[in-house]
């Protein structure tokens, strides 16, 4: 097979600018890079075609080597069609992130932030049970014991 | 006449559905009609498939008649047939679920009406992906699945779901585009896409070349199955949108992912090339997963964790490549489906009776609905892998494979399984603490509605008697349901599927393990697509 050195160095710039452009926080600038790739992978599925050749539309004089391989432009039309759908929803998508927050950037996730920032000690999981030894306490005892907010000691009530 | 060639009903019907749904669009009851019974037609044709594969094994269909490798072909196995069949049946639940919805909400016009048509559109593309044999077709199946799963997880177009949206999607593209990019160096390496073909073309690469193409494939299906490290866009993502939806998405899109990548080491490169990295990478999900949801408040947002978590029991079960861990992964995406998803459908009911999702704000749910605490109780139990439960017999399968490989990562690997049990069930439990069994009273602020009652002093069954704010759920929306009889009735019903799985675990095992074995050995699928004779060049 031969490999056409053009495409690959354009796939490869394709490619690059289009993972540089998604680490973008910016949506639109996400966007375009998304395209970029989409675009890239096209270009390496037309690559694997190999060289150039006669349209094939099939005729009998004419030896099978000589065709262009109908696969890959079959493979590059349909990826096409489907990042053209998803350009257009990420468009819209964009479009209404800036609608309701007049911003066009990734947004935190607050639930993650709240997760993130809470105590280790959580109240209904963490609260020492206070330990009792004996069923029968003497009123004294019970009166020593300040730190027990939710025992109730038998008897007592 | 064989029942492969039912095949391709099992992609158009959802499609044609959709098409007839679409057409309906300003009415709501014809509507939601034509794709309940689109999608019981489906689980139908697809019920008979799976007996023909269980009877006869591996079959497939060419379209328009090409022959192999070139044009597409289904292939219909164990394997894909048993996923075809439980994830139509989930889906149905989840539609009737949703349905149900929409009717005791009375929101009828609105951008919702887009729903019925974009949800049977998500089912014909998670069957086509289930069905085909060519791997460009797989994508474009992923394609159709993930577009349709745009507009349902973006629905009403809120800010938190826009915003959810957005990570959801570059995600997802970015999964797709390393996907073509491996299409595209497969095609270049062997010259065709056919998934049989490639079984035997591509075993006459170097290695190298090998490893490479591998090792795309299952990052790109690794970012769609949700493995850990790439499984931080699922958690975020999938709680914020409305209930049936992310049920439907937890029960069924990552386990497309999976079984692409259970397609991607048991067929097109066999062997235990990576199977000690799968195993790490599964313990990490497993652990990583789990302790997560451990962290959560949120009860959507702790399912989400747990479900990460799970996918490495799957993961675990297919870096085995034995009988006994095939087989137990492909009951366990079977259980996991319908479970996870039941507790979704829980997960939404719990919020629709109490106001909200998050723990700390609820309690007292077993006292004012005794019914939703078992619905919540048989399915977390069923995670967990309480026996007798299909969770507790998917698991000991996949222990088995792992003590039988006797290798120090597959102990590990037990032991991680274990502990991730234990952690699962520390999750569900903390949830069943807080939401159902101490009082409302002990709640940190919690909704109106948990402490509304009648008059008389007996539970609520509608908002009548709730006092709200007028910004509230409630205002301005007339009485509605708090539990209507179909959403409760779509989530007994797929409560009792997971149940069922337990009951029949035996013939199911037996499928299972037959597809294993069909699966490791290749040869029948290469010879259903190729021809027999097809299979000289091939390695076992």
């Amino acid at each position: 097979m031969t490999v056409n050195i053009t495409l690959l160095v354009v796939m490869g710039v394709l490619v690059a600018v289009g993972v540089y452009l998604i680490l973008e926080r910016s949506l639109t600038r996400v966007m375009l890079g998304l395209m970029m790739l989409a675009n890239g992978a096209n270009i390496l599925l037309l690559a694997t075609g190999g060289a150039a050749g006669l349209a094939p539309l099939y005729d009998a004089d004419i030896p099978a080597g000589e065709y262009n391989d109908p696969l890959p432009q079959a493979l590059i039309l349909t990826s096409i069609v489907i990042s053209f759908a998803v350009t257009a929803f990420m468009l819209g998508i964009i479009y209404r992130s800036w609608v309701l927050g007049r911003q066009d950037e990734v947004q935190d996730d607050i639930e993650d932030r709240r997760v993130a920032n809470q105590p280790s000690f959580d109240a209904e999981d963490d609260t020492a049970i206070p330990v009792e030894t004996t069923e029968f306490v003497t009123p004294e005892d019970a009166d020593e014991r300040p730190a027990a907010p939710k025992t109730r000691v038998r008897g007592q009530e | 006449m064989n029942a492969a060639s039912l095949a391709p009903l099992a992609v158009v019907l959802p499609f044609l559905g959709a098409a007839f749904a679409f057409i309906l669009i300003r009415r709501p009851v014809a509507q939601r009609t034509v794709a309940i019974t689109t999608l019981a037609l489906t689980l139908s044709v697809e019920l008979l498939m799976l007996w023909s594969a269980w009877t006869q094994g591996v079959q497939a269909v060419f379209l328009g008649g090409w022959v192999p490798p070139f044009g597409i072909s289904l292939v219909v196995d164990e394997l894909s047939s048993l996923m075809l069949v439980i994830s139509s049946a989930v889906s149905l639940a989840v539609l009737v679920y949703a349905s149900g919805q929409g009717m005791a909400d009375g929101d009828e016009d609105g951008p919702i009406s887009i729903f019925h048509p974009t949800y049977l559109i998500l089912v014909a593309g998670v069957s086509n992906a289930f069905l085909t044999g060519d791997l460009f077709n797989l994508y474009v199946g992923f394609e159709i699945l993930l577009t349709a799963s745009y507009v349902l997880m973006t629905m009403g177009g809120t800010g938190p779901r826009v915003r959810a949206g957005v990570t959801y999607v570059v995600v997802s593209v970015i999964s797709s585009m390393l996907f073509l990019l491996s299409i595209a160096m497969i095609y270049a390496a062997t010259g065709t896409i056919n998934m049989a073909d490639l079984a035997v073309k591509l075993a006459e690469l170097d290695d190298s070349t090998q490893m490479i193409l591998h090792l795309m494939l299952v990052v790109a299906f690794g970012i769609k199955a949700a493995v850990f490290p790439l499984s931080f866009w699922l958690p975020d993502s999938y709680p914020t949108a409305p209930a049936p939806v992310t049920a439907v998405f937890a029960g069924l899109l990552t386990k497309v992912g999976v079984y692409a990548l259970i397609r991607t080491e048991t067929l097109l490169f066999p062997g235990d090339r990576i199977n000690t990295f799968l195993m790490i990478i599964a313990l990490l999900t497993m652990v990583v997963g789990i302790l997560g949801a451990l962290a959560q408040i949120d009860i959507k947002r702790m399912l989400s964790f747990t479900l990460v978590s799970h996918i490495g029991y799957m993961v675990f079960g297919l870096a085995m490549s034995s009988v006994v861990g095939l087989g137990s992964t492909m009951y366990y995406v079977a259980h996991h489906i319908t479970v996870q998803t039941s507790l979704f459908l829980v997960a939404g009911l719990i919020e629709r009776r109490g106001g909200t999702s998050n723990m700390d704000r609820l309690g007292g749910m077993a006292k004012l609905s005794p019914l939703l605490a078992i619905l919540y109780f048989v399915p977390a139990m069923n995670l967990a892998g309480i026996p007798p439960f299909s969770g507790f017999l998917g698991k000991l399968g996949l222990l088995q494979g792992g003590v039988d490989l006797a290798t120090p990562v597959s102990y590990t690997l037990v032991i991680g399984s274990v502990v991730t049990s234990l952690l699962t069930l520390m999750a569900m439990a903390r949830v069943w603490n807080r939401a159902f069994w101490r009082t409302p009273e002990d709640a940190e602020h919690p909704d109106p509605v948990l402490l509304a009652s009648k008059p008389d002093g007996s539970t609520l069954r509608t908002s009548k008697y709730v006092t709200d704010k007028p910004t509230g759920r409630f205002s301005g929306r007339g009485t509605i349901h708090l539990l209507p009889k179909s959403m409760v009735g779509a989530t007994m019903g797929l409560v009792a599927l997971g149940v069922a799985l337990t009951v029949f675990a035996g013939p199911l095992f037996q499928l299972s393990d037959q597809g294993a074995r069909a699966m490791l050995e290749r040869t029948p699928y290469i010879e259903a697509v190729l021809g027999t004779g097809a299979v000289q060049g091939v390695e076992q």
